[in-house]
């Protein structure tokens, strides 16, 4: 009796694995870096070329370290939002912080275009899009949880969350109606989610962000596992389910919103490792699942824009496309080969 | 069917004092029971019976503070319920509830373990005290050996026993119950039933559950509150036989209880 499984393996596999996708990430590009220099370049060794060096620092670094933040805050929200909700479907996206994020930022690209003419272009830049998104996000947050604290039924809010993804979506394409072709690419290109344009204060910021996400997520295992029954039996097993939801609630807004305004509305990971990482460790306790979803998610994002960036190639195709060419059939095999909807 | 109650020096576990149950809505509060007034002591075994629609459940989920009471009190071991916050609530009152689970893909102990979160610090962790409790309230519904498997794995019945587990494992003096042995069999029924009386009788626990199957309740329960909207009758069941309160239970057109056997007949 007493079945207390031990998980150290698997963690140490996952560990070993995300520093293997880390090497492998910043080692392979549209320049070709022999592995031994990589190394050399990121512990301050001696490196062939001193260009190989400003590559890795300076360009596919901050991208490695992006991915593994970027992986590791949806996977996480998305745990956090398919307990919360107890639908398997749920991702971080289903709340409409993704959709209130593009918002913002489809308001300061197109909006500022139609409204100022070539006084407006000059607002657009990393900081300003950040900006716009996480605005966005949050305020689409604080309409939820407003309505979140009104409403006790967590599938209302299911609801609530997609209304406000379609709201957002109509606002978006009346706007791109009216703006020229030049915004509407631009507005695009975010759409499409990249990992490599963030300068190493901006991660330092989206790192600290993430942290707290990460804390409050930390601090919610137990109702999490309590909420695996139902909010009926939490409740009677002494959760306290209002602050726990705004808990829950408020760490998703912070993972997925920082996340979308650093990285645009990176597809398909939300939903995603949380299962593959259910599969895997065969467990439904958070204390495992928690830590789990982070590794897992920021090996897979590595991976994923790994392939993104084509080896040896100086295309680099759209985040975006790998993740759901990749994820899509990966989890539609999982739940055929399962047939029972893990969750 | 004999009167015989086995009197013993009991303490006051759950009183109820016209208490009036339902629904708040805009145009006003909606009952559904009303003058409901009853008493139960630890240890009793005790079922609340009456027609589809008359707020057995209801009035279950109303003493399990899953919603509130319109008016009326309830005390608990001579406190009012709502001076019970969380915590102290979840060691007071423990509960098995008809809703399905959000998630089957649990194992037996995983699920049972739950029960101990009133007691487990912030993150949940067993210690040994906790561990013997979840063995116990595995071997007490006779699962120890299916602790690794997951749920959607068991029968009706295993997983109605696992859910009276992890009620157990919760280790509160008061258990309720909302229909826990609807889909069983006669067979398992009766099992279930008998497992209860025994857990309430053994362990001193007062168990309280909503029930169609009168006639099995009548041979097994202490006491029951038969929820009519006219009377609201409790007692001991061959007190209630005697004042002939199952008469009225059902309307008379089809079936006709039959007080020396303690059955339902169809009326021919």
């Amino acid at each position: 009796m007493n079945p207390k499984k031990s998980y150290r393996l698997p963690f140490l596999l996952l560990a070993l694995l995300l520093l293997v996708a880390f090497f492998l990430n910043t080692g392979l590009g549209s320049v070709t870096i022999p592995l031994k220099d990589t190394f050399n370049a990121i512990i301050g060794g001696t490196v062939a070329e001193d260009s190989w060096r400003y590559i890795i620092w300076n360009y596919r670094l901050p991208k490695a370290f992006t991915a593994i933040l970027v992986g590791a805050g949806l996977s996480l929200s998305g745990l956090l939002m398919q307990t919360l909700f107890r639908n398997p479907l749920a991702g971080p996206f289903v709340l409409g912080i993704s959709s209130g994020a593009s918002l913002g930022v489809a308001l300061l690209i197109m909006g500022s275009g139609l409204i100022s003419g070539w006084v407006g272009s000059l607002l657009i830049n990393d900081v300003t899009l950040a900006i716009a998104a996480s605005a966005g996000s949050f305020l689409v947050l604080l309409a939820v949880l407003g309505v979140a604290a009104r409403i006790k039924d967590t599938m209302a809010l299911l609801i609530i969350g997609l209304m406000f993804g379609s709201v957002t979506t109509a606002v978006v394409t009346v706007l791109s109606y009216f703006s020229n072709a030049e915004k509407l690419r631009q507005y695009i290109f975010w759409s499409y989610g990249s990992l490599g344009n963030l300068s190493w204060p901006q991660l330092g910021l989206l790192g600290v962000i993430l942290m707290l996400g990460i804390a409050l997520s930390i601090i919610s295992i137990k109702p999490l596992n309590a909420l695996l029954l139902g909010e009926h039996y939490a409740r009677s097993m002494g959760t306290s389910l209002q602050r726990s939801r705004y808990i829950i609630i408020g760490a998703t807004g912070l993972l997925a919103g920082a996340v979308t305004a650093f990285a645009g509305p990176v597809a398909f990971i939300g939903l995603a490792v949380p299962h593959l990482t259910r599969q895997i460790f065969d467990t439904t306790d958070h204390k495992v699942l928690v830590p789990a979803v982070i590794l897992y998610g920021a090996i897979l994002l590595l991976l994923c824009d790994t392939l993104a960036q084509l080896p040896s190639s100086s295309y680099v195709l759209p985040i975006n496309a790998i993740t759901s060419i990749i994820g899509a059939p990966v989890v539609i095999w999982l739940l055929v080969r399962k047939r029972k909807m893990i969750f | 069917m004999s009167c015989t109650m086995n009197k013993k020096a009991k303490t006051n576990a759950l009183e109820v004092l016209e208490l009036a149950v339902g629904y708040t809505e805009k145009q006003g509060d909606k009952i559904v029971a009303e003058a409901i007034s009853f008493e139960l002591h630890s240890g009793d075994f005790a079922a609340i019976v009456g027609v589809n629609g008359i707020g057995k459940s209801t009035l279950l989920r109303t003493l399990g503070q899953v919603q509130p009471p319109l008016s009326g009190e309830v005390r608990l071991r001579g406190k009012n319920l709502d001076t019970y916050r969380n915590r102290k609530l979840a060691e007071a009152i423990s509960l098995v509830l008809t809703e399905p689970l959000a998630t089957k893909n649990l194992t037996v102990w995983e699920l049972v373990q739950l029960g101990r979160q009133p007691y487990t610090n912030w993150i949940g962790t067993l210690e040994a005290r906790d561990r013997k409790k979840i063995s116990q309230a595995l071997a007490m519904v006779g699962l120890e050996s299916s602790h690794a498997k997951k749920c959607y794995e068991l029968s009706d019945g295993q997983m109605q026993k696992v859910l009276i587990a992890r009620a157990l494992a919760q280790d509160t003096p008061l258990m309720l119950l909302d229909e826990p042995t609807t889909h069983l069999d006669l067979y398992h029924k009766v099992q279930i039933l008998k497992l209860l009386q025994r857990i309430s009788h053994e362990m001193d626990k007062t168990i309280l559950f909503t029930t169609h199957e009168v006639d099995l309740a009548i041979q097994l329960c202490d006491r029951m509150l038969i929820l009519d909207n006219r009377e609201n009758s409790f007692g001991a069941p061959c007190e209630l036989i005697e004042q002939k309160r199952f008469e009225s239970l059902f309307p008379g057109d089809l079936i006709s209880f039959d007080p020396k056997t303690g059955n339902f007949k169809i009326v021919s």
